[in-house]
């Protein structure tokens, strides 16, 4: 009998194209948890690093991707311990209500609303937003960036066209391939459109 | 009339608020009678608000060429 090993693809790195493939996926991640995009930023690049300085440790059972969104998540709680790590922040205070002249004096007032649904829509707008992503990532390169600048970065036909040396009308094309691509590719992996 | 071909265009340009008074009222009249382009038209409209509420970010070019710069100074 043949080793399990046989049957399971066995992944292998490729730093050289890190950056173009994972680099928005990873600031979308981050940027959610840290809230910051600067060091979101910071963050990536520094995953980036880390993940090529133990890519000997690689072992080849996780997709490229898992293997770096786990780095990223040590670097954020990195990121956390650091700011926190001055004495003074660390503290815990203790005062349970700082303006007791509210309503809601008693701390039954205070647990979270069940039925509140705003801390749904946030995780499932991150979700939504890591959805999309990973949509985006799928459609070729060029379509993938000019929709970028059209629709995330929200940058003007004209300069588009002035950066990336085309006229309005492939711009167009690239921009209606992309949004099928990416209404296909949602209506799979996230609901009905 | 216009094409669907045409239709999916003033379409797509609806969604980036491109598409001048002339070309959506083409676009509606199309969809009048072509069912197609109607589905089509929601389903890129839905597209633009979920691209909106999800509040996508993405690093700019410039920001990635650093990134591989560095990336390929450790190789």
């Amino acid at each position: 009998m043949k080793s399990l090993n046989t049957y399971m693809t066995s992944y292998s790195l490729h730093p050289d194209t890190w950056v173009d493939q994972y680099a928005d996926y990873l600031f979308n991640y981050a940027v959610t948890r840290v809230s910051d995009a600067e060091i979101a930023k910071d963050i990536v690049q520094e995953t980036f690093l880390a993940g090529l300085k133990s890519a000997k440790n690689f072992k080849g059972d996780a997709a490229e991707r898992t293997w770096l969104i786990a780095i990223l998540k040590r670097k954020v709680i990195d990121h956390y311990r650091k700011i926190n790590s001055n004495k003074g922040k660390a503290e815990v205070r203790m005062s349970y209500n700082s303006s007791s002249d509210e309503d809601g004096d008693w701390l039954e007032e205070q647990v979270a609303d069940p039925f509140s649904v705003l801390e749904n829509d946030e995780i499932e707008n991150e979700e939504l937003g890591l959805a999309i992503q990973n949509c985006i990532d799928k459609l070729p390169k060029k379509q993938a960036r000019v929709f970028k600048m059209k629709t995330i970065q929200g940058i003007s036909t004209e300069d588009i066209c002035n950066e990336l040396g085309i006229n309005p009308s492939n711009l167009w094309v690239m921009i209606h391939r992309s949004r099928t691509a990416l209404m296909d590719c949602l209506n799979q992996n996230w609901f009905n459109l | 009339m216009i094409s669907c071909d045409k239709a999916a265009l003033i379409c797509d340009k609806a969604q980036y608020n491109e598409a001048s008074f002339f070309e959506k009222a083409k676009l509606k009249l199309h969809m009048l009678i072509c069912k197609a382009c109607t589905t089509h038209a929601k389903k890129n409209a839905t597209l633009t608000s979920l691209c909106k509420e999800a509040k996508l970010k993405s690093l700019t070019e410039n920001e990635k060429n650093v990134m591989k710069k560095q990336i390929e100074n450790q190789l």
